[in-house]
């Protein structure tokens, strides 16, 4: 047995069999624990890196569950998947890629930041990881539709992690049901796509697509299911209160599971219904952005608490990443030649938003952490105390805010430049709120930061800063070399996205 | 028409499940109403599967007067079934988050109205 061909399946066995393992060894020791799980997500890690570099060498790898083939089949003469079949390609490898390594520096930061009764923490950690993994990984609708259910119940019970703040329970309640009516749309739509197919894998419906009326249907479920889950505005109004009240890291590590319904919805978009889409979706995922774009940024201007306001700056950069994939995909159906820029930026901007507001969420968890103060108004002066969370806070600022030489700007620049070549008043609306963005923050940098010492505190501890000190060299690394990332990791993302036939006929065989 | 009965059942379910979840001020009636529209799914799933006259789709278990060259159309397809199933267990585990979150709910708020449960507003 060669380790390299099940790849695929040990990214997502190895953390899910350490979830359950967790709380076993939890009874008996705390390092034992700590020391399990890191083990355990450092090897995911470099598994997952391993799996990234063979799909973009070698193209789309297939690893089929119970069998050596997607052909395998009884009856032998029925020759559609019937198996779950878990597909990678460019797209799904640079969203495993982002998920596995942001899930790392949350762990890291989570050593120092969670005291008590850490074993159910750890366990909900890895379950979320393995969710939005098998999300990425998958090429089974209803493997799929599983996944995304892990994701939320996991998420959910860590959003409620800090149960004696009753407010907590509140904002899991909301994410909980709201999840979980997207997650029926989606399973009502899967069944719509069966009965008129008999088919689940993703590449088999691709090819088999029709665009009748049921498929329409389905795909209006599966749309607003997944941008339900992405967090597009005008369905947001869970997005803040969950990411707001998550403890610590967790704010950072739900950054990416909200990517993976992202990826979910360019899946269908791109990959299922092709070119078959009608064009008022791209239309729609434009407005979408746009109003993401604008909600995110106004409501962030009014707010006190210090993780809410960076979740409605999160809520404006999912809009930049709609905005420029609905252009995007504007571009692809009509073959425009601004496509590839557009779908660029989308993805790079993707990356950059995890990092970006990853940095922040977990600076904001520090000064929690050190002060146990949430509220702008109470906070002050931390930059006697806290010099090194600072410099790094301001890091994060001029990324998310867009300022060179951050990546922020090094994305948003290509989606301007693309978004123009469409309408030049989506342009002047991104840069407008990216102004709007960079007010947002330094208002918080004034309150927190500067100013006469108020509260006696100390640094945060040592693992905390390490992992933001990592995001904070990816940040300066991806603005200073944007060619690079560009051309090794987001290029390929975006030929998978174009190419929608070779994902069908890496399942289905030529000619079938 | 009357083989239209049970999706007529599913568009009922659902509309009475998505009336509780809007409209119904309560928690847990909510909750009540996620399950139902949940049932009204996983009855939809069950219908597509079903063929007139069908039996179970077990190889071994087959009626002694049925070959094997009837099989195709004659056997309730087992896919949405297993789909089914693995919906219904995703349920539970989510009724049971829903229900736990709202003991909490009740034990800091002391209500279970969602229009008292309102400390983050936008």
């Amino acid at each position: 047995m060669n380790i390299m061909d099940h790849l695929p399946a040990l990214v997502i066995a190895i953390p899910l069999l350490t979830a359950f393992l967790t709380p076993l060894i939890d009874r008996v020791s705390r390092k034992a624990r700590n020391a399990v799980v890191f083990i355990a997500l450092a090897l995911t890690f470099i598994l997952a890196i391993l799996l990234v570099q063979d799909v973009f060498d070698n193209g789309i790898q297939i690893y089929v569950m119970g069998a050596s083939s997607t052909t395998q089949t009884i009856p032998t003469q029925a020759a559609v998947p019937i198996r779950i079949v878990l597909e990678i390609d460019g797209l799904s490898a640079f969203m495993v890629l982002i998920s596995v390594l942001i899930s790392l520096l949350g762990l890291i930061y989570s050593f120092s930041d969670i005291k008590e009764r850490g074993g159910r923490f750890y366990t909900l950690f890895l379950l979320m990881l393995v969710g939005m993994l098998g999300m990425e990984l998958t090429g089974d609708l209803f493997n799929l539709f599983v996944f995304l259910e892990v994701t939320s119940i996991a998420a959910a019970a860590l959003i409620a992690y800090e149960f004696r703040r009753g407010s907590t329970s509140e904002a899991a309640l909301k994410y909980i049901i709201i999840s979980s009516i997207g997650a029926l749309f989606v399973l009502f739509s899967i069944g719509l796509l069966y009965g008129e197919y008999d088919l689940l894998n993703m590449a088999a419906i691709a090819q088999a697509m029709q665009s009748t009326h049921i498929d329409k249907i389905a795909l209006v479920l599966l749309f607003s299911a997944f941008a339900l889950k992405a967090g597009a505005a005008p369905m947001h109004m869970w997005l803040p209160d969950a990411y707001g009240e998550a403890p610590g890291a967790i704010s950072m590590v739900l950054i990416p599971t909200t990517a993976a319904s992202m990826y979910a919805l360019f899946r269908v978009c791109f990959t299922i219904y092709n070119e078959s889409l009608h064009a008022i979706i791209p239309a729609v995922i434009i407005i979408f952005g746009l109003l993401s774009i604008f909600i995110g940024v106004t409501m962030a201007l009014v707010q006190d608490d210090i993780k809410r306001l960076i979740s409605f700056a999160a809520v404006a950069e999912v809009g930049y990443i709609l905005l420029a994939m609905g252009v995007g995909l504007y571009g692809f159906l009509n073959s425009e030649e601004y496509t590839v820029a557009a779908l660029r930026g989308g993805m790079f901007h993707l990356f950059n938003d995890v990092l970006d507001i990853g940095l922040l969420f977990l600076v904001a968890g520090g000064v929690i952490y050190a002060t146990g103060e949430r509220s702008l108004n109470k906070l002050g002066g931390l930059a006697h105390s806290m010099k090194y969370t600072s410099v790094l806070f301001l890091v994060g600022l001029a990324a998310a805010a867009g300022l060179p030489p951050m990546n922020g700007f090094a994305s948003k620049i290509i989606i301007y430049e693309s978004v123009y070549k469409v309408s030049p008043i989506l342009s002047i609306i991104a840069i407008l709120a990216s102004i709007m963005m960079l007010a947002v923050f330094i208002k918080i940098f004034q309150a927190v930061f500067t100013g006469p010492k108020l509260t006696e505190c100390r640094e945060v501890p040592k693992p905390m800063l390490a992992s933001m000190i990592a995001l904070a060299a990816l940040i300066i690394f991806f603005g200073l070399f944007p060619d690079m990332v560009i051309e090794h990791l987001v290029d390929p993302a975006v030929n998978a996205l174009m190419n929608y036939g070779a994902y069908i006929q890496a399942v289905m065989g030529v000619g079938t | 028409m009357i083989y239209n009965i049970p999706f007529f059942t599913v568009v009922a379910l659902i509309a009475i499940g998505m009336y509780a979840m809007l409209f119904k001020r309560n928690l847990i009636k909510m909750a009540i109403g996620l399950t139902i529209v949940e049932s009204g799914v996983n009855l939809f799933l069950i219908t597509l599967g079903y063929r007139k006259g069908g039996f179970a789709p077990i190889f071994t278990d087959l009626p002694p007067d049925v070959s094997p060259a009837d099989i195709p159309g004659k056997m309730v397809l087992p896919v949405p079934q297993a789909l089914t199933l693995t919906s219904i267990v995703i349920g539970v585990a989510v009724l049971a988050l829903i229900l736990s979150l709202a003991i909490n709910i009740y034990r800091h708020y002391g209500t279970l109205e969602s229009e008292k449960v309102r400390r983050l507003r936008e």
